[in-house]
């Protein structure tokens, strides 16, 4: 994606793409620390739970973080996130916090949600990340009706939600883009279509070839963009952000991607072929960010290796936190089910 | 005839159910997410899928709503479709369907028409899965006139059920506890059925009589043996279905028992217990109770992530046993 804007950076190079100028070296650096700290989050999180340290169920995102750091690096603080079970990236994208991430996976008190939600339902409202979620295209609707909140309200604020590709088969999606558009709210749909939705792939679940193809159906734009390619899904994020907060409505982004683990824990990938997932890594986002930012002139080697060295240390206390931290008291069993106690 | 009996796993039974469903008659099939080459989320559909082919068990999208309808009205054409919510917390998405539609099809069209539909539905908390994973809404399906609402507790009720639901002309319900899947039991080989409208007696006590349900009736059990240890005998019955219940098998035993405890893993409040309850209040047996009725249930909590908590919220065998010392001794 060649650029025709001026370069802004002292350092520029020809033939970079121009989202990187807009965003700058200092918001380049925190992407790409941020997509790192999504995999070593989630790498660790898998080790703990290999050694037993975690129970229940936890759906990894590896391969898949350029899409979460892309689209939120368009957003504010104060903007809305919807999240899917699938959703570690999109919570750090949002400015997270590892420490209390590993805290809720080892159901402890400091956790985001105190113990109560685990993995799929890490949420930081404080930060806009509205929540992750447990049933596939649930947060679709409350993404809207954030939006539509953020309109009243006149707060200026966008929402984003995001989903999969097997969520675009749910009616709460197609109700959910149908109001959206009808009300013009400002919120972006991003669909991570990594192809499959646990076993079933698009084409034997889905009649478009495109998710972005439903956007005609409901009057609005449909991007697609390269998942793994940070630049790309950056880009279309900005562009349609711009939109929804400017009242023109929204934007429906399908960023093609692939996760590289299982769908879950108990996934025996019998519905896919070795070297179908062997091709996906080697398109790994990171390592394509990073050879971006080496290329373009806009990171160092030795910077980069000093990210790297500070998500691990970050990651190696964020671990030691979530282990130190209670447990909630069995006492408190029935606190937070409502507001007032 | 003498039949064969093995020992296989819940999740074995039932997919021995399915198979001989579907080798026994060729309107039997099987709708569900991912029950194809992913062999189901609780692999009870397994290898089916390669002994009867895609369109025999057919994965559906991510739409309940839409899938429930489908099997609706595939079953209004003609076929005998088998529909597998992935978890039963997804049925609340096909709520419009199973309530609105399958449900009351027969009754407002004047009983020219049968919803011959079985839906099954993985249920209950234990597996760390948290809020949206581990419900247990079995009362809300079986306060609705026009199902039939089952919840078998061991291998062999588990596959007789199950027959018995496929054989049945009208929408049957079949609520799985997804922590019994792995245990083991004694199943016949071949064709048979459980009745969908009968309790059973699973063990033969006269101290006190516990109701309950699914992996309760394990629990139950586990409780019962080890006050037999303190000389409290209690019976303990086994619901099995819950639209309807099977009203007389309590009152019998509760008319020989005089003491009701009602163990069940939904919410305690306006629940199976609080119906039992009531039933037996109604009836004869209200004169012979000794105690008053005690009622186990599940914490008014949506289910908790924290595994100490998730066992806080629903009741376990250490409640079970010292309810029973309650109900039996005062104290
Ligand atoms: C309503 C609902 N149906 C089914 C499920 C079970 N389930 C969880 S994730 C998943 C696959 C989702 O696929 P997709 O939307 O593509 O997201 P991905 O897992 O690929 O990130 C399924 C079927 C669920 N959680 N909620
Ligand atoms: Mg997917």
């Amino acid at each position: 994606m060649a650029s025709n804007a001026l370069p802004k950076d002292a350092r520029a190079v020809p033939n970079r793409p121009a989202i990187y100028d807009e965003l700058g070296v200092p918001a380049l650096a925190d992407a790409f620390r941020k997509m790192q700290l999504i995999r070593r989050f989630e790498e660790s999180a898998e080790e703990s739970y290999m050694r037993g340290l975690i129970h229940g169920t936890m759906h990894l995102s590896i391969g898949q973080e350029a899409t979460a750091v892309g689209i939120c690096s368009a957003l504010a603080e104060t903007d809305y996130i919807t999240s899917t079970h699938r959703g570690h990236g999109h919570c750090i994208g949002k400015g997270g916090d590892v420490k209390r991430m590993f805290a809720e996976f080892f159901g402890k008190e400091d956790g985001y949600c105190h113990g109560r939600g685990g993995s799929m339902h890490i949420a930081d409202p404080t930060m806009g990340n509205l929540g992750a979620n447990g049933i596939v295209g649930g947060g679709i609707p409350i993404a809207v009706g954030a939006a539509l909140a953020s309109k009243r309200l006149g707060n200026g604020r966008v929402a984003v939600s995001f989903f999969g590709d097997g969520a675009n088969n749910e009616g709460a999606f197609h109700e959910a883009l149908n109001m959206a558009s009808v009300w013009t709210l400002p919120v972006v749909f991003v669909c991570e279509n990594n192809q499959y939705g646990m076993s079933t792939s698009t084409e034997r679940s889905t009649a478009v070839k495109n998710v972005a193809d439903r956007a005609v159906a409901y009057d609005m734009p449909g991007v697609i963009v390269d998942g793994n390619k940070f630049a790309a899904v950056a880009t279309a994020a900005r562009e349609a952000v711009a939109r929804a907060r400017s009242g023109g409505g929204p934007t429906l982004i399908e960023c093609k991607t692939y996760r590289t683990r299982g769908h879950s824990r108990s996934d025996r990938n019998r519905y896919r072929t070795k070297e179908e997932i062997e091709s996906w890594i080697e398109r790994d986002p990171i390592l394509a960010l990073e050879n971006d930012l080496i290329t373009y002139d806009l990171l160092s080697q030795a910077e980069i290796d000093e990210i790297r060295a500070d998500v691990e240390t970050e990651i190696t206390e964020a671990l030691a936190f979530a282990a130190a931290s209670p447990s909630p008291a069995v006492s408190s069993l029935t606190r937070h089910v409502y507001t007032t106690v | 005839m003498d039949q064969i009996v093995r020992e296989l796993s819940f999740a074995q039974a039932i997919q021995e159910a399915l198979s001989i469903a579907m080798e026994r008659d060729p309107r039997v099939f099987l709708m569900g997410e991912d029950i194809g080459v992913y062999g189901g989320a609780f692999q009870v559909t397994g290898d089916l899928v390669h002994r009867f082919g895609e369109d025999r068990v057919m994965d559906t999208p991510i739409s309940e709503l839409g899938g429930a309808g489908v099997a609706v009205g595939a079953a209004l054409g003609g076929m005998l479709p088998v529909y597998e919510f992935q978890f039963s917390d997804f049925a609340t998405l096909a709520m419009e369907q199973i309530v609105n539609q399958a449900a009351k099809l027969r009754y407002m069209l004047g009983g020219s028409v049968s919803v011959p539909l079985v839906m099954r539905l993985p249920c209950g908390s234990g597996t760390g899965a948290a809020a949206q994973h581990s419900q247990s809404l079995e009362a809300w399906f079986a306060h609705v006139p026009g199902l039939k609402v089952v919840q078998p507790s061991s291998p062999h009720d588990a596959k007789g059920l199950l027959l018995a639901a496929i054989a049945d002309p009208d929408p049957v319900i079949i609520f799985e506890h997804k922590l019994l899947y792995k245990t083991r039991g004694a199943v016949p080989e071949g064709h048979y059925t459980v009745p969908l409208d009968k309790a059973e007696t699973k063990r033969v006590g006269k101290d006190g009589t516990i109701v309950a349900t699914a992996i309760m009736v394990v629990k139950a059990l586990e409780a019962a043996a080890e006050l037999a240890k303190e000389g409290i005998d209690l019976e303990v019955i086994d619901l099995r279905s819950l639209r309807p219940i099977d009203v007389p098998a309590i009152v019998a035993s509760v008319t020989k028992t005089h003491r009701l405890m009602c163990v069940y893993e939904g919410v305690k409040s306006l629940g199976i217990g609080a119906e039992i309850s009531a039933a037996i209040a109604e009836s004869d047996a209200f004169d012979f109770l000794d105690a008053p009725i005690i009622r186990l249930g599940g914490a008014e909590v949506p289910i908790p992530y924290n595994p100490e908590l998730e066992k806080a919220a629903v009741p376990q065998v250490a409640d079970i046993v010292a309810a029973g010392r309650r109900l039996v001794r005062g104290r």
